[in-house]
C-alpha cells in the first residue's frame, strides 16, 4: 500500500487582484482519511481545494502529494492520483454525452479502448448511472449530473478524491445517495461543504477555516458538536443535532 | 438576411461552399500553428454566447421595433480573425440545422456573407486601423459602426448576387439593391452602436479580460490590402471556376429558358448558347456590370423560347398535374399506412 | 418569436433526436449524404419545375413516419422560415408574367410557375434540413462532418458550442427575467442595458470557459480532444444510400409523374 498522504506546508495563497484566500495553511491527512473542510463563504474552501490538484499553485509554501512536490511539471502526474470534482457540474461534463465525458480522463491518461470501455462501464454502474450513457449531459437532472461528474473522475481510478459542495442543488434522495455512495469509497477523500450533516456522517476528521486560516483541526464528532466554535467561525450545529434540541424545547 | 436553398442553384452553391472550404481550411491551419489549449473551449463557449445574445432583443430608439446582435465583428474583436471565422460558421451552421435559419447547401453562401467579409475583410481592413492601438469609446463606436455598415452592405449585395446568379427569382438587380442595401445600413448602424456599447462596457468593467484573450490565441499577422486583394482574387477563381465548370457539365441547373420544362425535346444549340451564354454573363458579372447587360443577354432568350410557348401542348401540361396529384395522393397514403402500422406495432 | 418558445422549439428538437427509431439508427455519415444529395437534387431542377418535384415529397414523409417526429411541428417551422423565400419569390408572377398555359380556362403565367417552383423547393430543402438534425443527434452530424473532411478545430469547438448551447440560453434567459420583472413598457430595453446585460453574460461566458479548461486539465487533457470511434456503416446504411441515389436519379432524369398522369388520362379516355 503506497504512502498517499496530502502535505500542506504554510501554504499562502494571493488572487491576482489581491485576494489573500489561504494563509499560513498546515495540515496533513494521511491514507485514507475522510476529511471534511468546512467554513463561512469566502473563508477559503473552494481555493484549497483547487490547490490539490494544481489548478491554483501556492505564493508561498508546498503541497506534496504522496512523493510529489506540486509544481507546473509535476502537475501532469499529481492529477493522475487526485481526482477533484467541482462545484458546478455543468463546468465539469463538457463532452457531448456521458459516454464520452466518463472516458475523456482514461483515454487521456493513454488507455485502448477496450480497457477504456471497462472504466466507463464499472465508473457508471459505481454511481448507478449505467442507463445514463448515451445521453447529453444537458438532459440530466441535478443529481444526476453529479453522479456522472464524480463517475469521470472515478473513472482515472484516483488515490484522493477532493470534492467541492458535491451535495449543493440535490433533492433529499439524491443527497441520501450521494452520501452513501461517498461511505462506499476507502480513498482518501477531501470534502469541502456547508452540508455539516453531511460531513458528519461521510468524514472523520474535520478542519475548519475562517479567512484563510485553519482555526480548528480535529475529530468531526467534536468538532461538530461544539456549538461555540461552529457560531464563532459562522457555522452553526448540524441540523441533525439541532432538532434534538428543538425537540428538547418544545417538550 | 440568410440566403436560402429554394433560391439557390447548384452551381451558386458549390461555388460559395468552396470559397467557405478554403476559408476554413486556412483559418484552421492558422490556429493550430499557435493556438493555446484554453481556446477551444473558449471558441465554443462563445459560440453559445452568441447565439444566446441573439435571442436577446432590445427596442430600437424612435422606431420602437427590436433589434438583435448578428456577432461577427464583436467576435473578431474579442478573438481574432480566425477564431472568429469558425465559430462564426459555426453559429450559422447550428441555425441551419435548429433553425432551418438559412439552407445547408446555402450555408456555403452565408458563412461568406457573413463570416468571410467581417472577419477577413472589415476587421482588419478597416476596425483595426480605425481603432489603432486606443481604447477610447468614441473611437472604438466611429470603428464600429464603420465596420458593421462596410460588412452588412457586402453581405446584403452578396445576397443579391448570389439570388440573381442562380436565376431562380425575376426581381431586377436595381430593385433587389434597393430594398436590401438601405435595410443593412440601418440594421448596421444599430449593430455597429450596440457593438461599441459592448466592448466598452467590457473594457470598463473588467479591462484584462479582452487583453488576456488577446494574449492566448494567434497573432493577428500583419494583414496588408494587396494581401487581402491576392487572396480574394486567388478565391474569385476558385469559385468562378467552379461555377463555369457547372455551367458546362450541369446545363440544366443553369436553366434559363424555360424549353425544357414540358418535355418539348433536346434543342443542343440552346444549350451550348446557354452554356457559353452564362460564362459570359460570370466573367461580365465578376466586374459587376450594369445591370442592363445582363438583362440584354436574358431577353433574347426568353424571346427565343416564347413561340414554344403557343404550341405547349394542354393536354401534357394537364397529364402533369393529373400525375402529380396522383403521386402525392400515394404518398400520404404510404405516411399514413406506416403510422398506422407503428401505431399498431407499439400497443402490442 | 419570443425568446422562450425559440428555447423551446430547440430544445424539441434536440430530444427528438436522441430517440430511436429504424431512422435514427442508421450511421450519421449515411443521413448527412443523403440529405446534401437530395437538397441538390431538388435545387437543381429549373426553374419552372413544378410537377417533377411531387414524389420528391416521399422523403420527408418517409422520415417523418417511420422517424416519428410530429408532422405539425416540422411543418410550423417550415412556416417559420419561410417570409425571405417568400418575399423574394412572390415578384416573379408579377415580373414574368407571360401566360404559358391555360388550365381548366385559367391562364397560368410563367411567373406563377417559379413562384409555385420556389415554394415547393423551400418546403422541400427546409422540411430536409430540420429532418436531418431531427433523426441523428448533433454530436452524430458532427462525427459525420469530421468523417467527411471538415478540420479538426472546427469540429471541436462545434461540439462545445453544443454543449453549452442550453446552459448559455438558460443563462440569458434569467438575464431577460430579471431586466423584464424590472423594466415598465420599454424602458429598459434600451440599448445602453441591453449592451450591460450582454457584457455581464459575455463575463459570466468567459469564467465559465476558464473553469472548463480547469476540469479539463484535472482529467489529463493535453491538448487534443480523444474521440472514441462509436458508429460504424453497415450494409442496411448502404441499402438506404443506394435506395436514396436511385430514387433520386429516377425521379430527377425521368418525367415519371408525367408518365403516371398520361397513363391515368389514357385510362379514362
Amino acid at each position: 500500500m503506497s504512502h498517499h498522504i496530502i502535505e500542506f506546508r504554510n501554504v499562502s495563497f494571493r488572487y491576482p487582484d489581491g485576494t489573500e484566500a489561504l494563509r499560513n495553511i498546515d495540515f496533513r491527512i494521511t491514507h485514507g482519511e475522510s476529511v471534511g473542510v468546512i467554513g463561512a463563504n469566502g473563508a477559503g474552501k473552494s481555493t484549497l481545494i483547487q490547490h490539490m490538484n494544481g489548478c491554483l499553485m501556492p505564493t508561498s509554501g508546498s503541497v506534496t502529494i504522496g512523493d510529489l512536490l506540486l509544481t507546473r511539471k509535476t502537475r501532469r502526474e499529481i492529477r493522475r492520483k487526485v481526482g477533484v470534482v467541482f462545484q458546478n457540474p455543468d463546468d465539469q461534463l463538457f463532452m457531448p454525452t456521458v459516454f464520452d465525458d466518463v472516458a475523456f480522463g482514461p483515454l487521456n491518461l493513454g488507455m485502448d479502448e477496450t480497457r477504456v470501455r471497462e472504466r466507463v462501464h464499472e465508473a457508471l454502474s459505481t454511481v448507478h448511472g449505467l442507463d445514463l450513457c448515451d445521453k447529453p449531459p444537458h438532459h440530466l437532472s441535478a443529481g444526476q449530473k453529479r453522479a456522472v461528474s464524480i463517475a469521470s473522475v472515478m473513472a482515472m481510478e484516483p488515490d484522493i478524491l477532493a470534492m467541492d459542495e458535491p451535495a449543493a442543488n440535490l433533492d433529499p434522495r439524491s443527497r441520501r445517495l450521494l452520501i452513501a455512495l461517498l461511505k462506499t469509497f476507502s480513498h482518501s477523500k477531501i470534502i469541502a461543504s456547508h452540508d455539516l450533516d453531511m460531513i458528519l456522517d461521510v468524514c472523520e476528521r474535520c478542519i475548519v477555516l475562517r479567512d484563510g486560516r485553519v482555526v480548528a483541526d480535529g475529530r468531526s464528532a467534536e468538532i461538530l458538536t461544539d456549538e461555540r466554535l461552529l457560531e464563532e467561525n459562522s457555522l452553526e450545529l448540524p441540523l441533525t443535532l439541532q432538532t434534538r434540541r428543538w425537540r428538547e424545547d418544545t417538550e | 438576411m440568410h440566403m436560402a436553398d429554394a433560391l439557390l442553384s447548384p452551381a451558386v452553391g458549390t461555388a460559395l461552399w468552396a470559397g467557405t472550404a478554403a476559408v476554413s481550411g486556412y483559418a484552421s491551419v492558422k490556429l493550430k500553428e499557435r493556438i493555446d489549449d484554453r481556446e477551444i473551449p473558449l471558441m465554443g463557449v462563445l459560440g453559445a454566447f452568441i447565439f444566446a445574445a441573439q435571442m436577446i432583443n432590445f427596442t430600437i430608439p424612435g422606431t420602437g421595433s427590436s433589434g438583435h446582435l448578428g456577432g461577427g465583428m464583436i467576435l473578431a474583436i474579442i478573438l481574432g480573425p480566425h477564431a472568429a471565422f469558425l465559430v462564426m460558421a459555426s453559429v450559422l451552421m447550428v441555425q441551419a440545422l435548429f433553425f432551418a435559419d438559412g439552407g445547408l447547401l446555402a450555408l456555403g453562401c452565408n458563412i461568406w456573407n457573413m463570416g468571410v467579409y467581417p472577419c477577413y475583410l472589415v476587421y482588419p481592413l478597416i476596425y483595426k486601423p480605425l481603432t489603432g492601438n486606443s481604447k477610447n469609446p468614441g473611437r472604438i463606436l466611429v470603428a464600429s459602426v464603420v465596420s458593421v455598415v462596410v460588412a452588412l452592405q457586402l453581405g446584403a449585395f452578396s445576397v443579391v448576387m448570389e439570388t440573381l446568379l442562380s436565376g431562380k427569382s425575376e426581381l431586377p438587380f436595381g430593385a433587389f439593391v434597393l430594398l436590401m442595401q438601405p435595410i443593412h445600413l440601418a440594421i448596421g448602424v444599430i449593430e455597429g452602436v450596440v457593438t461599441a456599447g459592448i466592448i466598452n462596457h467590457v473594457r470598463s468593467a473588467r479591462p484584462e479580460l479582452l487583453d488576456s484573450i488577446a494574449a492566448s490565441r494567434p497573432l493577428d499577422t500583419a494583414i496588408s490590402l494587396r494581401k487581402v486583394m491576392v487572396t480574394f482574387a486567388v478565391l474569385a477563381v476558385i469559385t468562378g471556376g467552379a461555377l463555369s465548370w457547372f455551367a458546362s457539365t450541369y446545363p440544366d441547373g443553369l436553366e434559363w429558358s424555360i424549353e425544357k420544362v414540358y418535355g418539348k425535346g433536346e434543342l443542343p444549340e440552346d444549350e451550348h448558347g446557354i452554356a457559353a451564354k452564362l460564362k459570359g454573363i460570370q466573367e461580365k458579372t465578376a466586374f459587376f456590370p450594369d445591370y442592363n447587360l445582363k438583362s440584354a443577354g436574358k431577353e433574347p432568350k426568353k424571346a427565343e423560347a416564347a413561340p414554344a410557348w403557343p404550341g405547349a401542348d394542354a393536354g401534357t401540361s394537364a397529364a402533369g398535374i393529373i400525375g402529380a396529384a396522383i403521386v402525392l395522393g400515394l404518398i400520404l397514403l404510404i405516411g399514413m399506412g406506416i403510422r398506422t402500422f407503428r401505431g399498431r406495432n407499439a400497443q402490442t | 418569436m419570443t425568446f422562450d418558445s425559440l428555447y423551446y422549439d430547440i430544445g424539441r428538437l434536440d430530444r427528438l433526436s436522441y430517440r430511436d427509431t429504424f431512422v435514427h439508427r442508421l450511421d450519421p455519415r449515411i443521413k448527412v449524404i443523403a440529405a446534401i444529395l437530395f437538397l441538390f437534387t431538388v435545387i437543381s431542377f429549373p426553374k419552372y419545375e413544378v410537377v417533377a418535384l411531387a414524389p420528391f415529397f416521399l422523403f420527408p414523409v418517409l422520415l417523418i413516419t417511420i422517424g416519428e417526429i410530429p408532422a405539425l411541428f416540422i411543418l410550423r417551422k417550415v412556416l417559420l422560415v419561410s417570409p425571405f423565400a417568400v418575399l423574394i419569390g412572390i415578384f416573379n408572377p408579377l415580373l414574368d408574367a407571360g401566360t404559358v398555359a391555360v388550365i381548366s380556362g385559367v391562364p397560368v403565367s410563367a411567373g406563377f410557375l417559379s413562384f409555385l417552383s420556389i415554394l415547393l423547393k423551400f418546403i422541400l430543402t427546409v422540411s430536409a434540413a430540420l429532418l436531418l438534425i431531427a433523426t441523428t443527434s448533433f454530436p452524430g452530424v458532427c462525427h459525420a462532418l469530421r468523417r467527411l473532411g471538415f478540420p479538426a478545430i472546427f469540429v471541436a469547438q462545434l461540439l462545445f458550442l453544443y454543449r453549452y448551447l442550453f446552459v448559455l440560453m438558460e443563462e440569458a434567459m434569467r438575464v431577460i427575467r430579471a431586466r423584464d420583472m424590472r423594466s415598465f413598457g420599454t424602458r429598459g430595453t434600451e440599448m445602453k442595458v441591453f449592451a450591460r446585460l450582454i457584457g455581464t453574460l459575455l463575463f459570466r461566458t468567459v469564467d465559465r470557459a476558464e473553469r472548463i479548461y480547469h476540469a479539463m486539465l484535472s482529467r489529463g487533457f493535453m491538448g487534443d480532444i480523444p474521440i472514441l470511434r462509436k458508429y460504424h456503416i453497415t450494409t442496411i446504411d448502404l441499402a438506404y444510400l443506394a435506395m436514396t441515389i436511385v430514387f433520386l436519379v429516377i425521379f430527377r432524369f425521368f418525367r415519371v409523374t408525367e408518365g403516371i398522369g398520361r397513363i391515368a388520362q389514357e385510362l379514362f379516355r
